[in-house]
């Protein structure tokens, strides 16, 4: 037999199992012009759907009057709230336990609402037809800013207060104002605050961590078919949660959930955007029944710049203590989050402000207090993990300012400030101040090897001498040596605490192996990019022996893969990965069983070595797993079904929590205010790696992803609350121009509770990247006075900067 | 809406014939009257490059043309650049240098590298990054994709100095 001749190790590499460079299986149809998204599916008379959007931030909707539109050649129906509200569809619930207008009921809280549903038989037809509906509006107060939205008597959302004038309880607890949401808690408020005024030194710094946009290359959309024959509907769309998407529709619709198939085509990336649930799907849902056409509902960039999920947009205020040689005694922060309109936040349910409480980040911190107050105002909602987990770039943000501020007030190096404070590594697990549990981590030796590789020393003294150069009129460029330490918390999560309306949030896979030893799993996740069908082949070879390239991954169609809650905050690995291993494992359990019986010997003196099962010290008699696989569907096999297949749900037991250490170099040019980003150099630990050449494009992504909210990527608005930056020509997406190459480097820390000891990735780079790229630009300045300014730190900021600490002569 | 008109392109080596109205964006000829879905929608403003298709010898971005000002010319996408039997290689080396993630940017991305290879068959690293500057990529950072061009280019001219 050929196994015999090949080595171990030939046939490790034979898998292309766990932690090789596997080139990725969806790359053959992207490259050639053959991925199916959602706008390439066409069906016989698909027709087009398309809203009517606000003009204004705040008004009254006096009349709509569709009468013309429906004139218009082309043009089959136009929706109105009316026609939405005898079905109970002209509001929709929120992810956030909020609920939402599907289509303008009497008023309009943000610019680009949706007030009407234009289908038509073509786009084009759409587009005339929305020109034709004549809305009249009353203009109304515009409040865009949280704080006087918090002191304003205008009420934003009636449904805040009763008949009685009296405050109606929101979702998370009662309201403070008629325009307060919920206010969330963490820690020990009163120690942390005797802690803080009773300090050698305290730092205190106000931080605006604007609003921005996921904006992935392929807006939202989606295609509805309501099959009037068999009574089923077809939703294909943009979702990161195909299956919560599923449940949400059968709630809302009543219509039974065995006759809802929800399909996640391939998606056009997602970071977050595609997490919601919008309009679109509704209307697009209900004219598809209306018409009893399949309806197409696609938006263009200005709407999805404009209406579907924002990010961030936090108003943070920090106090940080510590002794005079910088042990950290106490932190305290403070948010007024903007969540616009209505709240869409997309948060397991019990975490109106996310996973904020992580803002302690990678500091033993003994005490602490957080505060967020969510604020209606009129602007679009929102609130999604831009590649992230739940609000984890904000509070990495938040902790990585502290340190710098409070290195700034105690004249220490920011580095050693750091290191003084990690968590130590036989301190894991570590259970901080706010709440989590950290389950692994190894900081001293990711710090030491970062600033070891980036030869810290020689960079700040070569700063040091660029200051003394700038001040004798030597140069006009300031230098910026940018860090950040960034502990993730991803993977959510225990059912036990995170839920999506009431959703557990584990996660599955299926899987059936092929008499001929190739095999099908399915996964209730959903990829946008990440390579899944890839990397989850591999986990899979590892455990059960069989090629990964014969074995196909399935994702997003709920038809067929088992439920589970869809790919966002670095989740699919920690929790559907885990849930691939596990199934894995059941169906080695039984190959173990059927081996056993082959080699006729007892269960347990069989071993599985790679790809095969073998008896315990007689090597060269085994089974392979394809051997297996046939005999499990042409054997009679006593006491064993017949069939090679598995499930696995898997509720994970915490989160995982990854971290890295980030170095970015920059040169400023004072005069115009434009970065040079010379090098930069980013250490992540992830855990167990799965597919090193995945991972690191995950990073360079990831990391610029963070290079655009840091240096120039805004969602901007008026005083009118009218959106400044609509379109890729005021909303900053880097080219490769603008994008400098990264250095990657890793330390493997595996966490203790997953089955392979992975811990995901996708996100880190961004938690990471943003305080990083800010840091260096602040860095540069900080010879100069500057303690803290605002990102998004474009050109022109960059050069007020400079200008107002005198630079400029 | 205005009176439909008849146009006559030429993609990917075939003759298409067709009514249209003149405003019709040939972004939308090509993905809905012809069903040639390579080329994608990013932003419909210019700016994104995902509707990159090859017009005459010029790289045009699809979505700002109006099919009136496409009468009669030469069109190439993706699908025309190279398929399962005769891979560009730069489909191939997009592939083993992870130059793609979403895989939404790729054929316009792809289009355009063809383009700036024919344009300059030995481009610096930076002759890259400038000559790709007009199509956006949210995934990858644009390192590999960089690399991917880089390795064609070698490939490219390697097999050219071979037949040479
Ligand atoms: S869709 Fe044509 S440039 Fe973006
Ligand atoms: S690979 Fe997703 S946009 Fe380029």
């Amino acid at each position: 037999m050929k196994d015999e001749v090949t080595s171990r190790d030939d046939r490790i590499a034979n898998l292309k199992g766990m932690g090789c460079s596997r080139k990725r299986v969806e790359d053959a149809r992207f490259t050639q012009g053959k991925g199916n998204y959602v706008d390439d599916i066409k069906l016989d008379g698909m027709i087009f759907g398309d809203f009517v959007r606000s003009p204004y931030a705040h008004a009254r909707i006096k009349s709509i009057d569709t009468a013309a539109a429906l004139e218009v050649p082309g043009v089959l129906a136009v929706l109105t709230a009316k026609d939405l509200e005898p079905l109970g569809l002209h509001w929709m619930p929120t992810l956030a336990g909020d609920k939402q207008m599907v289509l303008a009921d009497g008023k309009v809280l943000f610019q680009g609402q949706e007030v009407a549903f234009v289908v038509a038989e073509d786009r084009f037809a759409a587009a005339d037809g929305i020109e034709a509906v004549e809305v009249e509006y009353e203009e109304l107060e515009v409040l865009v800013d949280p704080f006087k939205s918090m002191e304003s008597d205008v009420v934003l959302r009636e449904d805040t207060v009763d008949e009685a004038g009296k405050l109606v309880d929101g979702a998370h607890g009662p309201r403070k104002h008629h325009n307060h949401i919920f206010t969330w808690e963490a820690g020990d408020k009163d120690p942390t605050f005797e802690v803080i005024e009773a300090a050698e030194v305290v730092a205190e710094e106000t931080m605006y961590y604007h609003r921005t946009h996921p904006c992935p290359l392929e807006t939202c959309g989606c295609v509805a078919l309501m099959d009037k024959v068999n009574g089923k509907l077809t939703l294909w769309g943009t979702f990161q949660a195909p299956h919560a998407i599923r449940t949400v529709v059968s709630l809302i619709s009543g219509i039974e959930e065995h006759n809802i198939r929800v399909i996640s085509p391939d998606i056009g990336g997602g970071f977050g955007n595609k997490v919601g649930a919008y309009p679109g799907y509704v209307c697009s849902v209900v004219a598809s029944i209306v018409t009893g056409k399949p309806v197409k509902w696609i938006e263009d960039r200005m709407d999805n710049l404009m209406t579907t999920a924002f990010a961030r947009d936090y108003w943070m205020k920090g106090r940080i203590s510590a002794t005079k040689d910088g042990k950290i005694t106490g932190l305290h922060c403070h948010v007024t989050a903007d969540h616009g309109g209505f709240d869409a936040c997309a948060d397991p349910t019990k975490f109106p402000a996310g996973f904020m409480n992580i803002c302690t980040g990678s500091y033993d911190i003994p005490t602490a207090f957080l505060e967020v107050n969510g604020v209606y105002t009129n602007k679009a909602p929102g609130g999604v993990s831009y590649r992230c987990s739940f609000r984890v770039t904000e509070a990495v943000y938040f902790i990585e300012r502290m340190i710098e501020v409070l290195a700034i007030e105690l004249h220490m190096d920011a580095a050693e400030l750091r290191r003084i404070n990690f968590i130590k590594k036989e301190q894991f697990p570590y259970t901080a101040a706010l709440g989590w549990e950290y389950d692994s981590g190894d900081y001293h030796t990711a710090w030491d090897k970062a600033l070891k590789t980036v030869d810290y020393d020689a960079l700040r003294a070569e700063q040091a001498q660029r200051v003394e150069d700038f001040k004798a009129g030597k140069t006009r460029s300031l230098m910026g040596i940018g860090l950040s330490f960034f502990t993730e918390i991803v993977g959510a999560g225990p059912v036990k605490n995170c839920d999506i309306l009431g959703l557990g949030m584990f996660d599955s896979c299926e899987i059936r192996i092929h008499p001929t030893g190739s095999a099908i799993a399915r996964l209730g996740t959903i990829s946008q990019g990440q390579g899944h069908a890839t990397t989850f082949a591999q986990i899979l070879a590892s455990e059960i022996g069989l090629p990964a390239d014969s074995i196909t991954i399935e994702e997003g169609d709920t038809d067929t893969a088992p439920y589970g809650l869809g790919t966002y905050g670095s989740r699919s690995t920690p929790v559907a990965g885990a849930a691939t291993a596990m199934a894995g494992r059941k169906i080695r359990a039984k190959a173990q069983m059927i081996a056993a019986y082959l080699l006729e010997v007892h269960d347990d003196d069989v071993e599985f070595d790679v790809d095969r099962f073998v008896v315990k010290g007689v090597p060269e008699r085994f089974k392979t797993m394809k051997e297996i696989a046939f005999a499990a569907y042409n054997q009679a096999i006593p006491g064993i079904e017949p069939g090679l297949e598995a499930v696995s749900y898997y509720d994970p037991p915490n989160m995982t929590y990854p971290f890295g250490a980030y170095v970015c170099v920059m040169d400023i040019d004072v005069d115009t205010g434009v970065p040079d980003i010379r090098r930069f150099y980013a250490l992540d630990d992830c855990g167990t790696r799965i597919n090193p050449m995945v991972i690191e494009g995950q990073i360079h992504g990831g990391l610029t992803e963070a290079l655009a909210v840091a240096l120039g990527q805004e969602i901007a608005y008026d005083d009118m609350g009218n959106v400044q930056t609509g379109t890729l020509m005021d909303f900053f997406l880097p080219t490769a121009w603008e994008v400098p190459n990264y250095e990657t480097d890793y330390t493997v820390t595996p966490s203790p509770h997953h089955p392979i000891g992975a811990k995901g990735v996708g996100e880190s780079p961004h938690v990471g990247g943003v305080p990083c790229f800010s840091n260096a630009v602040q860095d540069a300045f900080r010879a100069f006075g500057l303690r803290h300014t605002n990102m998004p730190h474009d050109h022109w900021r960059i050069w007020k900067t400079a200008n107002e600490l005198g630079l400029h002569g | 809406m205005s009176k439909k008109q008849h146009y006559k392109i030429t993609v990917n080596g075939k003759e298409e014939e067709f009514l249209a109205e003149p405003r019709e964006l040939l972004i939308y000829t090509l993905r809905e009257r012809l069903n040639i879905t390579g080329p994608h929608i990013g932003c419909e403003t210019s700016h994104c490059g995902a509707c990159t298709v090859t017009i005459d010898g010029k790289s045009v971005k699809a979505c700002t043309m109006f099919v009136a000002q496409a009468d009669g010319k030469d069109i190439t996408t993706i699908e025309g650049i190279g398929g399962p039997d005769d891979l560009h290689p730069l489909q191939k080396a997009f592939k083993e240098h992870h130059g793609l993630q979403c895989g939404y940017c790729t054929p316009g991305m792809i289009t355009r590298a063809t383009k700036l290879l024919e344009e300059n068959p030995k481009p610096t690293e930076e002759e890259i990054r400038f000559g790709m500057a007009g199509n956006l990529c949210r995934c990858t950072g644009y390192q590999n994709i960089v690399k991917s061009i880089m390795a064609a280019a070698a490939e490219m001219n390697a097999a050219k100095e071979a037949t040479e």
